[in-house]
């Protein structure tokens, strides 16, 4: 092994093209998540989201959250998605597309994405006090031991997350169970 | 920039670990090559004739010795057909969709662990990496029947998705229960990487399919059954049930793009097929690592591409000497015989390379070696995995749809449920 290749070895993930990547991905989930709301036809909308999700999913590893990055693209892009699109499908398109909306929900989303824009902007100008200037690097390549660790524990004591993880999971296995009772009346 | 090119030809790691991307770029360049040559000649023909004679026909005999060359003719067809997109269709969608197939499909290979440093790179989260790309593969199938704007490839689209869906849960359970195995060691600290996975069983000197026997086993064959719905294969193919749907989801492709659809399907038997023999067969591996790692047995199993490619040119040779002796077939008997010769020389040349890296001395020769040893055992089993593919096709019938999801649902589910359990707690109790 030669000098060169060592120093890139022991410098771990060594980044490549970090501003330029970020651009490219951060551009293409703005563009693609302003589609999914302009675009009239659903499917259009729902690839365009998925284009979205998956370049978020990009960003996550750009912040070396890997494991972040794969649940993202098998849950929400790989799971979700493919559902979504399989509910378009059953939906006549045609004749929805052609509808009128009847409820005008628009000056909700407005306050949302207002409230929502004020809280970015807000964590923009005080996050220097608010938040450290360096965030604690995790290594990449324990990432998903780490949060593993957090959320199950090490070492027989439990981890800083479980209860909440565990709370979350209970919920949604009810919410699993709703679903089963509500579609099928006699089980 | 001569340095940066030797400075990989030294390292024990991937070109992904190393940081090389120049590597990286060489080693994606040759898997997409070998993958795509792979897929349109070697499989396209061995499916074809293996079916032939499953059904005791002859199968394509014409172009080239044994229709040898018809894979090239066929592409050469159909690049050269029109390409159709029909009126009434999205346009751009039916465009796109052939694209994410292929691309979910060749994606997934940057992680796939040919050897211990014959991988473009080794993610912390591989096998999660792999599952998700692959799991993109059906939003090219769901979108093409979606665009086609016709009934029958929207049927197979939206088919295709509930397989897919379905057939996913018990797949991941299954891969959930290997992660678990490779946890059994004195950190307890187990790993998502591919490269990974197969250190421990490496480590723990046990295949996973024979680990907690038959917890191993019963998992492994989960995920086999599972890993030939998710490509859409008979007995699975619903998606594309000739008899039911004309061709459907891509019923309206033609051409090059509906080559791209089959492409796409090819790499990803390769792909799932490698995801089970990393997991479960001991990836790049030989048989009895634990047992015969001998220097002399090492020697034995280094000969075994040589032997494999020596077999192959004899059976060439033999096919040359069988043609009938009438003079149509003369120009068929050379070019066989030349095969077989261009075989031979690749088995003596991998025979030389046995015996002079035969010391494992760290020599560019041993590396050379090494090398070869890991990428034949790891092709060996993906070829058994893609024979099994083309042998389910020629034995079994079709599932009815409500089957399909009786099968996926409520027996494959709860099986790799209880799997997981047991094996956890197995594993907690030998611990």
């Amino acid at each position: 092994m030669n000098p060169a290749l060592n120093t890139a070895v022991n410098a771990g993930m060594a980044p490549v093209g970090t501003p330029w990547f970020f651009y490219v991905l951060a551009g293409l989930a703005v563009a693609s998540g302003a589609a999914v709301i302009t675009r009239r036809n659903a499917v259009h909308s729902a690839l365009a989201l998925i284009v979205t999700l998956l370049s978020v999913a990009g960003l996550y590893l750009m912040l070396y959250a890997p494991f972040v990055a794969g649940v993202q693209i098998i849950v929400y892009a790989g799971g979700i998605m493919v559902l979504f699109l399989f509910v378009i499908m059953l939906v006549n398109i045609e004749r929805a597309s052609k509808d009128r909306r009847f409820n005008r929900i628009w000056p909700v989303g407005l306050a949302a994405a207002c409230a929502l824009l004020a809280l970015f902007v807000s964590a923009f100008v005080k996050g220097k006090a608010l938040f450290p200037e360096r965030g604690m690097p995790l290594p990449e390549s324990s990432n998903t031991q780490q949060i593993a660790a957090m959320l199950y524990g090490e070492a027989g004591r439990m981890g800083q997350y479980t209860f909440a993880f565990e709370i979350a999971s209970l919920l949604l296995l009810v919410a699993i169970l709703g679903a089963v009772i509500m579609t099928k009346k006699k089980i | 920039m001569p340095n940066f090119i030797t400075s990989y030809l030294g390292s024990k790691v991937t070109p992904g670990e190393a940081g090389n991307q120049f590597w990286a770029l060489v080693y994606v360049f040759i898997i997409f090559a070998g993958v795509a040559l792979t897929v349109m000649w070697l499989l396209n023909w061995i499916e074809r004739k293996a079916l032939a004679h499953f059904q005791v026909r002859l199968g394509p005999m014409r172009v080239g010795p044994h229709g040898l060359l018809q894979p090239f003719a066929d592409a050469l067809k159909l690049i050269l057909k029109e390409d159709i997109i029909p009126t009434e269709a999205d346009q751009f969608v039916f465009w796109v969709a052939p694209l994410i197939g292929l691309l979910a499909s060749f994606t997934v290979y940057t992680v796939i662990p040919f050897g211990p440093s014959q991988a473009v790179s080794d993610m912390n989260i591989g096998i999660l990496f792999m599952l998700g790309v692959s799991s993109l593969g059906v939003l090219g199938i769901v979108v093409a029947g979606w665009a086609s704007n016709s009934h029958y490839p929207l049927i197979g689209a939206l088919r295709s998705s509930a397989q897919m869906v379905s057939y996913e849960v018990a797949m991941g359970l299954a891969v959930i229960s290997a992660i678990l195995m490779t946890s059994m060691n004195a950190s307890g600290t187990g790993t998502l990487s591919m490269l990974g996975i197969v250190r421990a069983q490496q480590q723990q000197g046990i295949w996973f399919i024979f680990k907690f026997f038959p917890l191993g086993l019963i998992a492994f064959v989960i995920f086999a059954i599972a890993m030939v719905a998710e490509t859409n294969r008979t007995p699975f193919d619903l998606a594309e049930a000739e008899s039911e749907l004309t061709a459907g989801y891509h019923t309206e492709y033609s051409g090059l793009r509906w080559s791209l659809f089959m492409l796409a399907e090819y790499a990803a038997m390769i792909a799932v097929s490698s995801i089970a023999v990393a997991l479960w067969i001991g990836g790049w591996m030989h048989p009895f690592p634990n047992l015969l790692s001998t220097p002399a047995w090492e020697f034995v199993f280094s000969l075994f591409p040589g032997l494999t490619f020596l077999g192959i040119a004899a059976i060439a040779f033999i096919g040359a000497a069988r043609m009938p002796a009438h003079s149509f077939f003369k120009i068929q008997r050379i070019g066989l015989a030349v095969f077989a010769a261009l075989l031979g020389f690749v088995a003596l040349l991998l025979f030389v390379i046995a015996v002079a890296g035969r010391s494992a001395d760290g020599s560019l020769a041993a590396r050379f070696r090494e090398g070869i040893d890991y990428l034949y055992w790891f092709l060996l089993k993906v070829a058994v995995f893609i024979y099994l593919f083309i042998w389910y096709r020629a034995t079994w019938p079709r599932y009815r749809f409500d089957q399909l999801m009786r099968i996926g649902w409520k027996v494959m589910l709860p099986i790799s449920l209880g799997v997981l359990m047991l094996t956890a707690i197995v594993g907690v109790i030998v611990s």
